[in-house]
């Protein structure tokens, strides 16, 4: 290793470039990140200063971005949508999710668990895209023909796929969680008698409880971001939804459908986003308190 | 030693039975991505073929195949790549071997997290303002590119920084201690030492920029192009752009199209994250300490 | 952030190829970039030294840009308004000049369950409009089997699709709005695929994008009005109440590349492309009539 360095030892001149090099890299990378809010915010600015009306933005549901008659920006029936749909998904995932990450962190046997790591990163591995292909070719039809529906675009149509997006995030996170358990932990449990189920459920799984919470809360943050999926499953209508069976409209999929031809700088392009702006506050609480327990959890361990 | 009592029997055969039932559910797991895997292979595979790969779409996307798209992909990837690997490796490094811990780092560290985290639409959103509208890149192959990279460059700096992390700070000292500099001992010490992990985390981004859709949307994505890009400021196709096209909106494309069209963009994929777990084994088995 | 974009920008336009193609830049109506595609692709074959460049972004687009000098030709599903003519003529001294090229039929069409043969406007208004009461099948007093609680599952367009315009302001007026919890889909395939498995569903869509396994309706357009099915022979003889003229516009005296590009669109190769994308062609007469 010495001899190596000896070999290459650096003049003063090329040791500054390269840690001006650093630094500036570092710099750009922090300056183009916080640019992404800078430059959200500062589209949104001119329809939030103007036209914005928070009332009606968020307590109306009538999105009538072109309307010919009266332009409104009621962006309740969205946000409603948005809530239903990852609601409905996170009912799904959270259990199975969590339920897949205790047993493959905990109670698999080993040529169990590789296998099944390696179905979890294949369903990761399908983007978004193609599950909106699936919910619209597959789900869609099924769900009219079997269930006897209406219309086979619907929350339910929406949440499954994106139940089944959020699990990878939610097992991986969560046997994370279950890792950073001390063993110590588990002998000593086993040492008091317990069974593996005993110690898994009485032990470990209270201990990893923070990181168990920040996997889910990261399974959240994907759903409520997640957008083709959503727009080719939900059926993208703008209501309050009666049943989960009714389609909706959500946020993510409101931006995507109607950014390509708002004017550049018009009204209906600040409305978007503003929207974007909203979504971004969300995933950025979520993803806050998440990081924050995750911390929390690996202070005390 | 312990007599095995009718109360301890129920116990132990209650763990063996919540472990088996567990394992049911998680192999229950399997079913959907099998499904679909099935599903794309039954529809997709007539359509699959050489010709299907490597000749343009023709007669209104009716016909013919997608090698623009995939063409348009790989200009995408690479050039996306391009800017957020250096820029994220040199991000962390800055920040794991340079910056003084404070406020202000834990003020760029949760910003990375968060990043991390937003939504690719608003990604989009942030490339249109930013790269087509204020920097006027127009919607180009440049613009589509840099609002992936963006994208992909709080993911490459946590890979990264957690790569670095893992390089015993023993390493760093011995490095020292034999008059090595701060920047010789991050170049010939602490990088080759978490090169692996940089890798996951670069094919991780590699993965995530051929899949995204929304980001590409609006700021580089064409419908249809007659011919490849000439440069950067040409437009793209690009798979998953082609694949919302042919499903959504072009009538009368054949039924095995989409789905062929969906396998290749899963391949792709899926051969980024094969590496991604090639590389990890290998860095298992070659960690020294 | 910028070096690095900078550099491999120098690098990537250093390798670009020599370009001795012409190219036709066309640009606006999605509704028409289908159609504008298809011609591109077509054209090229037996012109090998000609290019055709076609993106979309809206008829309002294509014009602005033709104004600016950006585009050669621009795509429109609406007549170019006076003050935008005006404006081009102001900045480039030459009038601009229309060519019909195509006809757009709008077809309203029902699951081929559903019994339904015939709709006028009013009943259009009230399953579709702002204010209209038809949420039931049976308010239009039919029965659709395998339709659960005969409801009617509206399927629209994203607002601001040309199509979704063009249907708006025909069939519930220029100053009334269409009703909100439609699906709003993303385009033509979409709106087809769903209306063939839904029973209960109603959409419309370009005629010629209309599969064997829906069913068109005929349309009236008023109390008194016969009631007319969408065939090219209706579109083109301006019976089918819903159907537009498509325009490609071009400033005064094109160039040569452009001239031979708009004259084969409306040779028969072209009108050969034209049938095959779902459109109508516009007969001879009547195209140069409207023209002027």
């Amino acid at each position: 290793m010495s001899a190596r360095l000896h070999r290459s030892r650096w003049s003063r001149g090329v040791e500054r470039l390269f840690e001006l090099g650093i630094r500036l890299g570092g710099f750009a990378a922090v300056v183009l990140l916080s640019g992404i809010m800078l430059f959200v915010v500062g589209e949104a600015w001119p329809f939030l200063l103007g036209r914005f009306d928070a009332i009606e933005f968020f307590t109306s549901t009538e999105w009538f971005p072109d309307s010919v008659v009266k332009v409104r920006y009621g962006a309740l029936a969205l946000f409603v949508g948005t809530l239903s749909v990852t609601a409905l998904a996170m009912v799904a995932a959270v259990p199975v999710g969590l339920l897949g990450a205790i047993y493959l962190a905990e109670l698999a046997p080993p040529r169990v668990r590789e296998p099944g790591k390696i179905i979890i990163e294949l369903l990761a591995a399908i983007p978004s895209v193609v599950w909106g292909f699936i919910a619209l070719t597959v789900v869609s039809p099924l769900m009219v023909s079997v269930l006897d529906l209406p219309v086979g675009l619907n929350v339910a149509n929406g949440a499954l796929v994106l139940a089944l997006m959020s699990l990878p995030v939610i097992i991986s996170l969560g046997e994370d969680a279950l890792r950073a358990v001390p063993d110590s932990y588990r002998e000593a449990a086993e040492a008091l008698g317990a069974t593996r189920w005993e110690t898994t459920t009485r032990v470990v799984v209270p201990a990893a409880r923070n990181g168990l919470l920040a996997a889910v809360l990261l399974g959240v943050s994907r759903v409520v971001g997640e957008t083709m999926a959503v727009l080719m499953a939900t059926g993208h209508s703008v209501r309050i939804p009666h049943s989960i069976f009714d389609p909706v409209r959500t946020l993510t999929a409101t931006i995507a459908a109607e950014l390509g031809e708002a004017p550049k700088g018009g009204e209906h392009y600040r409305a978007l986003f503003t929207i974007g702006l909203c979504l971004f506050v969300i995933t950025f609480v979520i993803n806050w308190l998440a990081d924050r327990l995750i911390r929390r959890a690996a202070h005390r361990v | 030693m312990f007599e095995a009592t009718e109360k301890t029997r129920g116990r132990v055969g209650r763990s063996h039975v919540m472990s088996l039932a567990l394992g049911l559910l998680t192999v229950l797991l399997a079913a959907p991505t099998l499904i679909v895997l099935a599903v794309l292979v039954y529809r997709g595979a007539p359509a699959l073929s050489l010709d299907f790969l490597l000749s343009p779409p023709r007669a209104g996307m009716t016909a013919g195949g997608i090698f623009p798209a995939i063409v348009g992909t790989f200009y995408l990837v690479g050039l996306s790549l391009l800017v957020s690997v250096p820029l994220g490796v040199m991000g962390a490094v800055y920040l794991t071997e340079y910056a003084r811990p404070g406020r202000l780092l834990d003020f760029v560290h949760l910003a990375i997290v968060n990043l991390a985290g937003v939504p690719s639409i608003v990604h989009a959103l942030f490339g249109v303002g930013a790269f087509v509208v204020f920097m006027r890149l127009g919607t180009s192959i440049l613009a589509a590119s840099l609002t992936l990279a963006v994208m992909n460059l709080p993911i490459v700096i946590a890979a990264t920084r957690e790569s670095l992390l893992a390089v015993p700070y023993s390493f760093r000292q011995a490095s020292w201690a034999l008059g090595a500099s701060r920047a010789q001992t991050v170049w010939h010490i602490v990088l080759p030492n978490a090169l692996p992990g940089i890798l996951t985390g670069v094919v991780f981004a590699v993965s995530r920029a051929a899949g995204e859709t929304a980001p590409i949307l609006f700021t580089g994505v064409a419908f249809y192009l007659p011919s490849l890009p000439n440069n950067v400021f040409d437009q793209c196709m690009a798979l998953s752009m082609h694949l919302f096209t042919i499903t959504t909106q072009v009538v009368g494309v054949p039924e095995s199209y989409p789905a062929a069209t969906a396998l290749v963009l899963i391949a792709l994929v899926l051969s980024a994250n094969a590496v991604s777990v090639v590389l990890r084994s290998r860095h298992r088995k070659n960690r020294r300490w | 952030m910028l070096r690095p974009a900078l550099l491999i920008t120098l690098l990537l336009t250093a390798c670009r190829g020599p370009s001795d193609r012409v190219v036709v830049q066309n640009k606006g109506s999605d509704t028409m970039v289908n159609l504008a595609q298809a011609w591109a692709e077509t054209f090229v074959l037996t012109h090998p030294r000609m290019a055709v460049e076609v993106s979309g972004g809206g008829s309002g687009t294509g014009i602005a840009a033709l104004i600016q000098g950006s585009v050669d030709i621009a795509n429109s599903s609406r007549a170019i308004r006076p003050e935008e003519a005006d404006a081009a003529f102001k900045r480039h001294g030459r009038k601009v000049v229309a060519h019909m090229v195509a006809l757009d039929a709008l077809a309203v069409f029902v699951n081929s369950a559903n019994p339904t043969d015939s709709l006028s406007f009013e009943q259009l208004a009230c399953i579709f409009g702002e204010g209209g009461t038809c949420e039931s099948w049976s308010d239009l007093g039919v029965t659709v089997p395998g339709c659960r609680d005969n409801q009617i599952v509206r399927v629209s367009r994203q607002s601001n699709s040309g199509t979704f315009q063009y249907f708006r302001e025909t069939v519930v007026g220029p100053k009334k709005d269409l009703r909100l919890g439609s699906l709003d889909l993303n385009g033509s395939s979409e709106t087809i695929r769903l209306v063939e498995t839904t029973p209960c569903a109603i959409g419309y869509v370009g005629m010629g994008y209309l599969s064997p396994r829906v069913k068109p309706v005929c349309v009236s357009s008023g109390p008194d009005q016969p009631c007319v099915p969408p065939t090219a022979l209706t579109a083109r003889r301006h019976e089918y109440p819903i159907t537009r003229p498509l325009f490609m516009y071009t400033l005064e005296n094109p160039t040569d590349a452009q001239r031979v590009f708009l004259d084969w669109v409306g040779s028969a190769e072209g009108l050969r492309v034209l049938e095959h994308t779902g459109y109508v062609a516009v007969e001879p007469v009547v195209a140069s009539g409207e023209a002027q």
